[in-house]
């Protein structure tokens, strides 16, 4: 077998590529729970489709779809312009904080300002988060993959320092956690009986806004050269510190946000462990998504469903929750892999 | 306790926390000279740390345990050096995989053997000589592991430096389109680099569910991939200053975790951020002079080869 270059590159492969992907992740899904000496048609059908087969199962896919796609939609700014923040994870945890105390602050307030109020907190609570590496890089040149990823640590330890103190429930008999939020720095449920909030039809207004960004707007066509060939974009006089900036404030504010609708939303308090890393995920699906919005949002959907299916087989087959970890792992690396198609093509003689 | 027992027992400990960073650093240092970066040192570190100590349980052996600890560092790296080398994908995007997969997989594989315990390495106590007061049992009375990663910081400074093969692997990692006009393959010397980092990674997992805690907890790596990767660039990619970096590292673990043994009224975990702070601090000190950091780092460092004729 050979690999060799295209004139030009696949546009069908582009498309094709992560439904590839999906498929031989599937296959090796088979062998992997052949290996773990479950049957893997039941184990399969446990894990992708009995999950989404009642209303209650696909409300709660949007629920798990909500963070990762507003995260992954943040990130593809980035992620177009060789940016590399993967430290949305922390982000997150600071944004959710952030809308969090001021939710607590007037936790016996009852106003519907209250609300928009904590969301719009939690953005710049993330954005400031975002805004460390940020700087570090613009101004020191410091690699923002190390630093965004080392202050991921630190926000999931003022987490923890915050519930085990201030944050706590006053008569919550010492458990680390908050005070249940009141109806009105919840957010509204969607669909009445499930969990589905109203964060996801935020969320697709956030994709149709990204998409005319990315596709129509200057600043998206900016960050496209940058990515693609930095020089030219350099010659064009295209600011790197400007786009460094962007995508960090992008991805910053997205994360923080998402941050706070899993607190005000599924979860009715701060705890413990807010995301079950939504952040990192988050990455996967902004490229399995191909960092476009429309790409992402069905992304989002395929990782959600990743989630789900390893908590029922969790609850039905008792197999451990790591495998979740391990699919989406697979799948990154079956992307990566087809993506050669999109420049080259295989010749077998 | 006498001021030289306190002493003793501080520089015992830091020597155990640096050990694994050094195993991890030095490793990625020669990926990283053979102009590859693979971000997944904290993926292939957790799966050495799992292997290990399910080999060191099962079978009592450290030193079986140890081989396998590498051997499966190493068998992980080989779907990165696949993927990066022969399918030309991105090696950020690829070393990220790596790391979400490894930290799956370890929990995975580790999932029935959480609140077991190993019994650590024995020390090597070298007669006479380890008896010395204060000196000889922090020089001459550590475990295999600890010489082990001495020797290696030595073997791969004069590799690098002064051997014939060490020049063609930093000749790849410069300008691999240069070598690949002379007549080396750039692909083949690029994936034995790789297992090597794969080997040392799974080198340092194994020392920290070994010796280290010793015991196995999900993601109990807790970063220390992450730290390791600050670490070569902290080191201007020399093997000794990543070395010594490791060092620096472990005594700032170890002072953080003392200070929380006195009890002091900080909150634990103010003081657990030190070290990733302290990450951030020193990779700012470093990339400060970008001309100076620009010259070091290996000139083909994370681009694709594709050898068009």
């Amino acid at each position: 077998m050979r690999i060799e270059a295209r004139t030009e590159i696949s546009k069908t492969m582009i498309y094709a590529a992560p439904i590839i992907a999906v498929v031989l992740t599937m296959i090796a899904g088979l062998a992997l729970f052949e290996i773990m000496g479950r049957n893997p048609v039941d184990a399969l059908y446990t894990f992708f489709v009995e999950p989404v087969s009642s209303l209650d199962g696909l409300a709660e896919l949007g629920v798990k779809a909500t963070p990762l796609i507003l995260i992954a939609i943040g990130l593809s700014f980035g992620f177009r312009a060789n940016v590399w923040n993967i430290g949305a994870e922390g982000q997150l945890t600071i944004g959710a904080l952030a809308g969090s105390t001021l939710a607590l602050a007037y936790f016996n307030v009852d106003s519907p300002l209250l609300l928009p109020g904590m969301i719009f907190v939690s953005a710049l609570g993330g954005m400031a988060w975002a805004a460390i590496p940020a700087f570090l890089k613009t101004r020191f040149n410091a690699n923002e993959i190390l630093t965004s990823l080392m202050l991921t640590y630190v926000g999931l330890l003022i987490l923890s320092l915050l519930i085990h103190g201030p944050m706590k429930d006053p008569d919550g008999m010492n458990f680390p956690e908050s005070r249940m939020f009141h109806d009105a720095a919840l957010l509204p449920n969607l669909v009445e009986g499930t969990r589905l909030h109203i964060g996801f039809l935020i969320v697709i207004g956030v994709v149709a806004t990204a998409w005319v960004i990315l596709g129509r707007h200057i600043i998206g066509f900016q960050i496209r050269v940058i990515g693609m060939a930095p020089r030219a974009a350099s010659f064009a006089g295209f600011s790197q510190d400007k786009i460094v900036w962007l995508s960090f404030m992008v991805a910053g504010a997205a994360a923080g946000v998402a941050g706070i609708f899993e607190v005000a939303g599924p979860l009715g308090q701060v705890v413990p462990v807010i995301s079950p890393g939504y952040g990192f995920t988050a990455i996967i699906v902004a490229f399995v998504g191909r960092l476009h919005p429309v790409g992402i949002f069905f992304a989002g959907l395929v990782m959600a469903l990743s989630y789900l299916g390893g908590e029922n087989a969790q609850i039905e087959m008792n197999m451990p929750n790591a495998v979740i970890g391990v699919f989406q792992g697979m799948l990154l690396f079956f992307l990566l892999g087809c993506d050669v198609l999109i420049k080259y093509r295989l010749r077998f003689m | 306790m006498e001021a030289s027992d306190v002493l003793i027992s501080a520089a015992l400990t830091i020597i155990t926390a640096a050990t694994p960073l050094a195993f991890a650093a030095l490793g990625e240092l020669v990926v990283e000279k053979a102009g590859v970066l693979n971000l997944g040192v904290e993926g292939m570190m957790i799966v050495g740390a799992v292997m290990a100590f399910a080999t060191g349980v099962t079978t009592g052996s450290a030193v079986l345990a140890i081989l396998v600890g590498a051997i499966s560092g190493a068998l992980i790296s080989v779907v990165f050096g696949f993927l990066v080398l022969v399918m030309m994908s991105n090696q950020v995007a690829t070393g990220l995989a790596l790391t979400i997969f490894g930290l799956g997989l370890s929990a995975l594989v580790g999932h029935s053997f959480v609140g077991m315990t190993f019994a650590g390495l024995p020390n090597l106590n070298i007669p006479i000589v380890s008896e010395i007061p204060v000196v000889g049992p922090i020089i001459f009375g550590q475990d295999g592991m600890v010489y082990l990663s001495i020797i290696m910081a030595v073997a791969i400074s004069w590799f690098l430096t002064r051997s014939r093969a060490g020049l063609i692997l930093r000749a790849v990692g410069e300008s691999h389109d240069a070598a690949h006009a002379i007549g080396y393959s750039v692909i083949r010397i690029r994936f034995v680099a790789i297992l090597f980092g794969g080997a040392m990674a799974g080198l340092g997992g194994a020392y920290l569910s070994l010796v280290y805690t010793p015991l196995w907890v999900e993601n109990m790596t807790a970063g220390r991939g992450w730290i390791s990767l600050a670490l070569v660039v902290f080191a201007a990619w020399r093997p000794w200053r990543a070395f010594f970096g490791a060092y620096l590292f472990g005594g700032i673990t170890i002072v953080q975790l003392h200070i929380q043994g006195f009890g002091l009224a900080i909150p634990s975990q103010l003081l657990s951020m030190l070290p990733y702070l302290v990450t951030i601090v020193v990779l700012v000190f470093i990339s400060r002079g970008s001309v100076r950091q620009r010259l070091s780092a290996p000139g083909s460092l994370g681009e694709s080869f594709y050898a068009a004729s």
